[in-house]
């Protein structure tokens, strides 16, 4: 399917959904409450199956968090990159997508201990690269370590 | 070498493998839990090499950054920096002159042969075979010296930079690229003859870690590993880069999906990138050998994403611009790290040697994985 | 034929004469057993430097290194060097470790070592003790090797230890059979279990030559258990699964950890020397049978040259086992014995008595 098919489908399953065709793929933005149905549907149904989550992420934008999944289809070959939108800085929770791909659950363990996002029913969610005593989320753009990180 | 016993729940062992490893994986700690000599459950620890690059590089600018990533995965150091520099190139919407591309490709395909090499010889050891290490590193040698006229480095090229390379290639190369090539191709059937027919080989690694196709693609696995089950996931050929469309190479798509399948899928790679350099070193353009760009680089506010094929698997450059001298947001997206996560379905209910056969044929690289 | 062959019980025989008529009979035999017990350790701690030795620089060709070089002319005292280190190491005992036992185990492990050296023919006359057993004596006391890896196991107190003793213990219990299987079939070709028995009968020829297909298959049987009776790769999945620990020797530094170490290279000299003499001739030279002429010339290279060749012939191959062959798995290993190795055994053994019976070799 090419980007105009995808809008379409991807509106007529869920309305909220906006747009941003600026970049190289086609962006979905979406709010993190609303995001598990679209995953499910566009891993299920025939017409998207996006089997291949090739890349999950996060990026602070100071007052809102932004997750970023990268989803291309192995058989239709399309790709598509959904951004969920997390308003809710101090307690940011959004479902977990382990269950769809596994994949994610590596990558959403990452994501929280990194950003600090706490993802809904993901099968064994704890600290992956850093240690177990460690407090503070690095890479959250408010995060200070007067020993470690020189700020300038 | 440590090691710790517990017991828990009735027959279940816990034992220790790593973090020091006597094989060149790098730091992995994996706790096994077995039942006499099965394993009933397998948790890798990551983190000892945790060094923040992606933090890091949001204070570097957009030449700097390129240097830490060859300290990732450094045996496909050439094929970071190359993914960096597209993604730079991306973003700038600079046309690299053809040159330069055929440049990045040979040394692209020097690299993955190089880090071939490197497992070959790093799987016989794993499983007990000590000589074919010192067959491996005899080609591997040759390949390092000719990196090292060219970038200056035997091991972390940083060569490529955004526009280009940075240099331009040695006089000896073509020279020296093509005695490689004459001798290793001479001595490519004893790499076969050591390992691949032998039948100790075979008992320990045929039937070992199987995944089916659904499974891999669900786990991210991509690269050989992937390959093995069947996934057709060569970027070169999805979603060509540098002037991967004008040559000619087969993507090596195997059935078997276990770790055989993947041992063969390597070897026949090492023969496809011979080809490619074949096609290459008598080819390459006259021209530049870097586009001209400023000296501090501002990418336009925006997303760039670029996928490069590395020994490993599917590599990827995901960085996030405000505008700024320095990125907002990188990511990195590793193969080792999806790679890693599919270890538990394989090798859950196999012996205790199977799980070092099983890493052994996933060639891992840790520093690639943990950042 | 035998006479021209230079007969070291000439010598034996001479001294025990002069020894004899100089003081009573028990003091000579305690001044004889001195001296071969002296002559035993000699040979032993000699074995052990030169086998080191020789691993390091066969390993080192095959991986076109050079291999020890720096300590004595061609790094030939690397060896005692190596031996002066362990000697200087701490020997530690594990806490909770069960004293007697631990100190006994390598102890064990190199008096069946010495014990097996008895029986042996380094030449024409030069055995310690030709008793008329000696391969079912040679069969019966190696056997007592695998308590000392189990003693070694069990007093480390250490559960790692155990797995690995146990499994080594199992391997080599395993491969004991097919060992004993093939010794008998040259048995049952000699018709006798006499050593010197067995070399005078190759004076026509070798057993390997004479008796054409059963006996190179129980040859090749014979090499491969060997090779896992020692642990040595590629059947060394015991200590090497790990090289991770040591198996059975992990609690063990020192001059205890020599010991073993010791023990396991003069293992691999004696069943070399057994295979060379059972199935190669031992110290008989090549002969054709019926080409006197030839013979005699090859009898004019004194005994000891031809056993000592032959069996550091039979050292390089398992040598060269160890550095070309990846490891089997643990089950394999035992599955190679039990499903593969013993019924072609027990096939042969059946072929070779059929043989015997009819007169069916040379």
């Amino acid at each position: 399917m090419n980007n105009e098919e995808l809008k379409s489908a991807i509106l007529a399953i869920q309305p909220a959904a906006t747009f941003d065709e600026s970049g190289e793929f086609l962006n979905v933005h979406i709010s993190s409450e609303l995001l598990l149905p679209l995953m499910l549907e566009l891993r299920n149904n025939k017409d998207f199956y996006f089997d291949y989550l090739f890349c999950e992420t996060c990026i602070d934008w100071k007052d809102h968090l932004m997750m970023v999944y990268h989803l291309t289809s192995k058989s239709l070959k399309h790709t598509l990159v959904v951004k969920g939108k997390i308003s809710n800085r101090d307690n940011a929770e959004i479902e977990s997508v382990a269950g769809i791909w596994k994949t994610a659950e590596f990558m959403e363990r990452e994501v929280y201990e990194l950003f600090g996002v706490k993802f809904l029913n993901h099968p064994d969610l704890r600290k992956l690269i850093l240690d177990d005593y460690w407090t503070g989320y690095p890479l959250r753009k408010d995060y200070s370590d007067p020993v470690n990180l020189i700020e300038y | 070498m440590e090691l710790e016993n517990a017991t828990e729940e009735q027959d279940d062992l816990i034992i220790n493998v790593g973090p020091q490893h006597p094989s060149t994986h790098g730091v992995l700690h994996i706790k096994l839990k077995v039942n006499g000599e099965t394993i009933t459950d397998v948790e890798p620890h990551l983190g000892y090499i945790h060094r923040s690059i992606e933090k890091m590089c949001e204070s570097h600018t957009y030449r700097q950054f390129i240097y830490t990533t060859s300290r990732m995965d450094y045996l496909s150091a050439h094929i970071n920096n190359q993914a960096c520099a597209l993604a730079v190139e991306k973003g700038l919407q600079v046309e690299v002159p053809a040159r330069a591309k055929a440049i990045r490709i040979l040394m692209a395909e020097l690299t993955r042969l190089a880090s071939h090499q490197l497992w070959w010889g790093c799987t016989g050891l794993d499983l007990g075979a000590v000589t074919p290490f010192f067959h491996a590193f005899r080609e591997r040698e040759m390949i390092n010296d000719i990196m090292e006229k060219t970038c200056g480095a035997r091991l972390t090229m940083n060569y490529a930079v955004p526009g280009g390379v940075m240099a331009d290639l040695h006089p000896d190369f073509v020279k020296d690229v093509k005695a490689f090539l004459a001798e290793f191709k001479g001595k490519f059937h004893e790499y076969d003859e050591l390992l691949t027919g032998n039948i100790i080989f075979e008992e320990r690694v045929k039937g070992i870690g199987y995944i089916s196709k659904e499974d891999a693609i669900s786990f991210g696995c991509t690269g050989p590993v992937a390959r093995a089950s069947g996934v057709s996931c060569d970027i070169r050929k999805l979603h060509p880069y540098d002037g991967y469309e004008n040559l000619q190479f087969e993507e090596i798509i195997r059935t078997e999906g276990d770790c055989y399948g993947r041992y063969l899928a390597r070897m026949d790679e090492m023969k496809q990138s011979m080809y490619i350099i074949e096609q290459l070193i008598d080819n390459i353009p006259d021209g530049d050998y870097q586009a001209k760009t400023k000296a501090l680089i501002k990418l336009p506010k925006g997303e760039f994403y670029q996928r490069v094929e590395t020994a490993r698997g599917e590599f990827g450059v995901y960085i996030v611009s405000e505008g700024a001298t320095t990125p907002y947001r990188i990511k990195f997206r590793s193969p080792g790290f999806s790679n890693l996560s599919a270890l538990k379905h394989m090798v859950v209910g196999g012996k205790i040697a199977d799980l070092v056969a099983v890493m052994a044929m996933l060639d891992l690289v840790i520093p690639d994985i943990d950042r | 034929m035998l006479l021209k062959i230079f007969d070291f019980s000439t010598i034996t025989a001479a001294f025990h004469l002069w020894l004899s008529g100089k003081m009573s009979s028990v003091l000579v035999m305690l001044i004889e057993m001195t001296i071969a017990g002296m002559c035993a350790l000699g040979l032993f701690v000699f074995l052990g430097l030169v086998l080191v030795y020789m691993e390091r620089k066969v390993s080192a060709v095959m991986q076109i290194r050079i291999g020890p070089n720096r300590v004595g002319p061609w790094g030939t005292i690397q060896a005692v060097a190596d031996t002066v280190k362990l000697l200087l190491k701490e020997g530690l005992t594990p806490d909770g470790a069960d004293k007697f036992l631990f100190n006994f185990a390598p102890i064990l492990v190199i008096i069946v070592s010495m014990l097996i050296l008895a029986p042996i023919g380094f030449g024409k006359g030069l055995v310690i003790w030709d008793l008329n057993i000696g391969v079912l004596y040679i069969s019966a006391v190696s056997s007592i090797g695998v308590i000392g890896i189990l003693m070694a196991g069990w007093a480390s107190n250490n559960k790692y230890s155990l797995i690995g003793a146990m499994r080594s213990g199992a391997q080599i219990v395993s491969y004991e059979l097919s060992v004993g299987l093939s010794l008998i079939s040259v048995v049952i070709l000699t018709g006798s279990l006499q050593m010197s028995d067995i070399v005078n009968s190759q004076a026509n020829g070798w057993w390997i030559f004479k008796g054409h297909i059963p006996i190179i298959i129980s040859f090749i049987i014979f090499v491969i258990a060997s090779t896992a009776e020692t642990n040595r790769a590629p059947f060394d999945m015991a200590e090497a699964e790990s090289e991770l620990t040591g198996g059975f020797h992990t609690e063990y530094a020192g001059m205890k950890f020599a010991m073993f170490f010791l023990a396991e290279y003069i293992n691999i000299f004696i069943v070399c020397a057994i295979g060379a003499t059972l199935f190669l001739g031992g110290w008989m030279p090549f002969h054709i049978g019926g080409l006197t002429a030839f013979n005699d010339i090859m009898d004019y290279i004194p005994s000891p040259f031809w056993f000592f060749g032959k069996t550091f012939f039979l050292i390089f191959v398992i040598m060269w086992f160890r550095w070309t062959f990846p490891r089997l798995r643990v089950d394999q290993l035992l599955t190679l014995e039990w499903k593969y190795l013993l019924p072609i055994s027990m096939v042969n053994t059946l072929l070779v008595t059929l043989m015997a019976i009819m007169g069916w070799y040379f």
